[in-house]
């Protein structure tokens, strides 16, 4: 990390800078996970922890093997999967508000029909 | 120079944003936050040279995604009301939680991951490569996954429409 401060503006940034930033989001989202009770608002940390590992995919890919391609192919993948998910969720998120008018999710405690 | 200006200011709004976009009482605040993250998120990819990913993502995430947010928003927030958080216990918990691991794995990156590995000169990615690598079949190839993907949209559409219709 000495590193990081010598070349603070000078060298290339350093591969830990990317990684703590994704870091810092990807546990943003672990305690919004964890401590929210909406469910939209569940969504909105998983897409979080989501874009914390895209962005990984994407770092190691940059630094370690600057040739190939792979992590930039599972980002891309990565992100039309979330894409995917993101749009079922919110299918089911308004099916459970017209069924029970709450998407709190102490509330959703029965299977409708 | 200009370069770790830009990475240093991008990574200060996404960890400020994230941040935010977890604590914030009100649920459309949060996804405004969240659509500063992934706009910042997108600025990263342009920083480290995937200038398609930026695209993808500016689209994908920055439009599709945060319209479908809103939208559930709109419709099943009422006007006026906060988020309900969880209990003050848990919520103490999932910041231990989330402290602990962020410090463990922060820890992990501190120690091993700065010994070996120095930026390469960034080659410029052409989107022609990105066509034939994505439409081969050979070794790092990668047209399976590219027609998986398109069943799994296909699947996730209809699953949507059967699940969200009008009974």
């Amino acid at each position: 990390m000495g590193d990081l401060f010598s070349n603070f503006l000078t060298g290339s940034v350093p591969i830990e800078a990317y990684l703590g930033v994704s870091l810092i989001m990807f546990f943003a989202g672990v305690y919004g996970f964890l401590s929210r009770k909406s469910l939209l608002m569940i969504l909105v940390s998983i897409e979080l922890m989501l874009n914390a590992a895209d962005i990984n995919f994407v770092v190691f890919n940059r630094y370690l093997y600057p040739g190939q391609m792979e992590g930039f192919f599972f980002t891309l993948f990565g992100i039309a999967i979330a894409a995917c998910e993101t749009a079922v969720a919110i299918a089911i998120i308004i099916n459970i508000y017209r069924n029970l008018t709450s998407v709190e999710v102490g509330e959703i405690d029965e299977m409708k029909e | 120079m200009a370069e770790q200006i830009i990475f240093y200011i991008l990574a200060a709004l996404i960890a400020v944003f994230s941040v935010l976009a977890v604590t914030s009482k009100q649920i459309i605040r949060s996804a405004t936050y969240l659509l500063f993250v992934l706009l910042g998120t997108a600025g990263l990819y342009l920083l480290l040279g995937y200038h398609y990913l930026f695209a993808v993502q500016i689209a994908v995430y920055a439009g599709g995604v945060m319209v479908l947010f809103i939208f559930a928003i709109l419709l099943t927030n009422r006007p006026g009301e906060n988020v309900k958080a969880e209990r003050k216990d848990r919520r103490i918990a999932a910041g231990i939680t989330s402290v602990a691991g962020l410090a463990f794995c922060g820890h992990i990156i501190y120690w091993n991951v700065n010994k070996a590995y120095t930026l390469l000169v960034p080659a410029e990615q052409k989107v022609q490569d990105i066509g034939l690598k994505l439409m081969g079949t050979e070794k790092y190839q990668y047209l399976l996954p590219f027609e998986f993907i398109s069943v799994l949209l296909l699947a996730c559409i209809v699953g949507a429409i059967m699940i969200a219709r009008k009974r």
